[in-house]
């Protein structure tokens, strides 16, 4: 016997609750709704950095003689050019867009595991969420690597009127350019990696539940389906930073 | 057997799980990959300029199209629900069009006032 069959009949009258307007469960709808809200969250903060760089003198001179300064704000291929293991060697954009397809292979993974909870097959709901769990463990590691990196600045770092030089960025001092664009950058991916170690964290207690039946039991797999909608968004707002953080 | 009766009907179900259906999942992942491959081919081969952004933007809003309709599945829901996720999303355009203005206002002030 299972336990849903002592619950007492839900009421079906329109006016009684049994109208379901959007067709969909109470918990996926707030799922929605609390995505919406944080995809205002995330779009303020990308339009803040328009803001800032629309405020900020560009750099109008060639690509090849580009050169940190706090005059101008910095292109993005010249300041993410980094790869662990190449020290030194000029790889635009290449770390960024392994951990793009990190994590849209991670999102891909997730619909497998949703996909399969729609079949009810226990093995593969919980090979899919670890593939998922791995994946975006690593897209976190990545992110450390690219802090670290951003942190301790380059060999050359930055030259000043005085003739010193500056090293890395903090809050404070940036070797890349204006302070702005490093708190920017620390606050924007910041504020994404967050959510992802929150998505991961998720995805390993849906992963424990799974593995002890209690989706199963309970008849569906809606808790991987809300998970994965999460998961899924950090994936998207991940495409926006992408784009208005490293290409544009 | 008998004696874990209220179990064991939920774990000896293996034998009538429907095969897989993913080919439209992994169709949207080589949507996306593609997508991503032209936006790197954009990136460096083209100079920097205002019709380069223009089309990261609408490649952007491509990719977007993929995630929210195919991996959240919002294409496959009820009308109300797509509009309701959709058309306060209209607001982020307002803000987007008011502070880059400002932005741009704010960096013109800045120059004409020191020239």
């Amino acid at each position: 016997m299972s336990t849903s069959t002592t619950l007492e009949e839900p009421k079906t009258g329109t006016w009684d609750g049994g109208n379901e307007p959007l067709k969909a469960s109470y918990g996926k709808l707030m799922m929605w709704f609390f995505l919406l809200s944080d995809a205002f969250t995330f779009s303020a903060f990308l339009i803040v950095y328009g803001l800032s760089r629309h405020t900020h003198v560009p750099y109008t001179g060639r690509p090849e003689d580009f050169t940190f300064s706090t005059e101008w704000w910095p292109i993005p291929e010249k300041v993410f050019n980094a790869f662990p293991g190449f020290h030194g060697v000029d790889l635009p954009l290449a770390f960024v867009a392994l951990m793009t397809m990190i994590l849209i292979l991670s999102s891909v993974t997730m619909v497998l595991a949703v996909e399969a909870g729609h079949r009810m097959d226990k093995n593969d709901v919980q090979k899919w969420l670890l593939w998922t769990i791995l994946f975006g463990s690593i897209f976190l590691g990545c992110q450390a690597w690219e802090w670290t990196h951003f942190i301790v600045g380059t060999d050359e770092g930055m030259l000043l009127a005085d003739g010193s030089r500056i090293y890395g960025a903090n809050m404070t001092m940036n070797q890349y350019g204006p302070p702005l664009f490093a708190n920017l950058f620390f606050f924007i991916t910041g504020f994404h990696g967050t959510h992802v170690f929150s998505g991961v964290v998720m995805l390993i207690m849906v992963f424990i539940n799974t593995v002890n039946g209690v989706y199963q039991k309970r008849g569906h797999y809606e808790m991987v389906e809300k998970v994965g909608l999460y998961w899924h968004f950090v994936d998207l707002v991940w495409v926006f930073v992408f784009t208005f953080f490293y290409l544009i | 057997m008998a004696a874990h009766t209220d179990h064991s009907h939920d774990f000896h179900q293996t034998g009538d799980i429907p095969k897989a259906q993913t080919k439209v999942i992994w169709k949207t992942f080589f949507i996306l990959v593609g997508l991503t491959a032209i936006e790197f081919l954009f990136a460096f081969t083209m100079d920097a300029s205002t019709l380069r952004n223009a089309i990261f933007i609408i490649l952007t809003i491509f990719k977007a199209f993929y995630i929210v309709a195919e991996f959240m599945h919002l294409k496959h829901e009820v009308k109300a629900l797509i509009w309701s996720i959709l058309i306060p999303l209209a607001l982020v355009i307002w803000l987007m069009v008011a502070l880059i203005a400002e932005g741009s206002y704010y960096f013109d002030s800045i120059v004409n006032y020191f020239n």
